[in-house]
């Protein structure tokens, strides 16, 4: 049981450092904002295993859904500006 | 270059500091006197089931109120910022390409049970997990489907204000029944507590809740509004 | 395993602040900052986590009796639940400043702000 919880949070830790990478550093505007996105979902599932489960509905209904379209809507009106 | 430079100094600075916290880090063996108190007196003194919610509507209730004003104040600016000095743009001059089939049949069906999970979330905020904020981005999340289907939807602004304002009003107006009534300001226990773990127990938790549920669902959901009726530049 | 999830919020915290520092695009310096929110997040939950116990929760598995032997810290919970939601505040406000910006200077690029430079 707990040998899993271990494994589960490393494998979760490797991949929200990954996104986390990929969101600060990638190319894409859009791949950046999801795997920002993807940080938070993760983030959800480890406070899940930290036994918040309060923590873990708020994060997964407000950081990784509302704020990643929030994101998309000013990305959309700012065509041509991500390059910059 | 410099300015890289400069950047990874100060993150070495940040990490040596983070790795004193971390490698000295050495976590409680029992809980501290303050979560003692909360885990020992929640059942007898609120009578809700979730020991978080108790923390955040109750015993921490003016720190709640001063979040959602918070909450509330980015809101306004936001709809200040965006809507200053801007001309309308009518209907007929924005055109969007009609949604597939598939999402607005979907949205119709979806967009009404979502905003019924919202309410369950927030009406059982004492019972589960979940409470008034998880349930309004719920329902925000609902508006967000609508606002998907048919970008060019306006909703109702004074509807989102009505709804916002009231429920702000009612949530004061209970916490200043809690002086008159009970120990002190949104002190829950205006209602009688009940048996723990039903429906209608914790006092005015789940009232309380409610209202700040739809407080924080139509907060979002004019932020989701105002971003969406901005203009394409 | 509350080690392995701090160091994780840790090193989150120190990506997003790289971030904000060395990128010049606003968009991206906010992509950043909500990474560096979760990482202080996650930091904080794992402050009140302790071993072998539960979510602080009552029910027939966590009698209210000795609840204080099996629950963890609620109140860092607590805080945290407030930290994400004005995240989202701060977060929007931040966005619908870029919009201004972009729709002053068309372009995101906060180095072509020069009207307090000297």
């Amino acid at each position: 049981m707990s040998a899993l919880f271990i494994a589960l949070t490393i494998l979760l830790t490797v991949a929200m450092i990954g996104a986390a990478l990929v969101a600060v550093l990638g190319k894409s505007m859009p791949i950046a904002i999801l795997s920002a996105g993807l940080v938070s979902l993760l983030a959800s599932v480890l406070f899940l295993l930290l036994a918040a489960p309060d923590v873990a509905m708020t994060e997964a209904a407000i950081g990784s859904g509302l704020t990643t379209f929030l994101f998309f809507f000013i990305l959309g009106r700012v065509r041509g500006g991500e390059h910059d | 270059m410099i300015r890289k430079f400069a950047a990874l100094l100060l993150l070495a600075g940040i990490a040596a500091i983070f790795m004193g916290l971390l490698f000295t880090y050495e976590p409680d063996p029992e809980l501290n006197t303050t979560a003692r108190y909360y885990a020992e007196r929640t059942a007898a003194d609120i009578g809700a089931a979730n020991i978080v919610t108790a923390i955040v509507v109750t015993y921490r209730g003016l720190d709640t109120l001063g979040e959602v004003t918070v909450l509330f104040l980015s809101a306004a600016i936001v709809g200040l910022v965006l809507a200053s000095g801007r001309r309308k743009k009518t209907a007929k001059e924005r055109t969007v390409t009609p949604a597939g089939e598939l999402l607005a049949t979907g949205s119709t069906l979806l967009a009404p049970l979502i905003m019924l999970l919202g309410v369950y979330v927030f009406v059982n905020g004492h019972l589960t997990p979940g409470g008034g904020f998880q349930g309004g981005a719920i329902i925000a999340s609902g508006m967000l489907l609508l606002l998907l289907t048919d970008p060019l939807k306006h909703f109702s602004h004074t509807l989102i204000a009505t709804v916002e304002s009231l429920s702000g009003i009612l949530y004061v107006a209970i916490g200043l029944l809690g002086i008159f009534l009970a120990g002190g300001f949104l002190d829950n226990r205006i209602l009688p507590i009940g048996t723990l773990g039903t429906l209608f127990s914790a006092g005015a938790i789940p009232l309380i809740y409610s209202l700040i549920g739809l407080k924080v669902g139509a907060e979002f959901s004019s932020i989701l509004a105002h971003l969406s009726e901005t203009e394409e530049l | 395993m509350a080690l392995i999830a701090m160091a994780a919020g840790f090193i989150l915290i120190l990506i997003g602040f790289y971030g904000a520092l060395t990128n010049r695009n606003i968009l991206r310096m906010i992509v950043a900052f909500t990474v560096a929110d979760t990482g202080v997040n996650i930091v904080m939950v794992t402050v009140g986590y302790l071993r072998d116990r539960t979510a602080p929760i009552l029910d027939n598995a966590v009698p209210a009796a000795d609840a204080a032997a099996r629950i963890i810290d609620p109140v860092p919970q607590a805080l945290v639940l407030t930290a994400i939601v004005i995240g989202m505040g701060v977060t929007a406000l931040m966005l619908a400043f870029a919009y201004r910006f972009y729709e002053k200077k068309r372009t995101l690029d906060i180095t072509k702000c020069t009207e307090l430079k000297w």
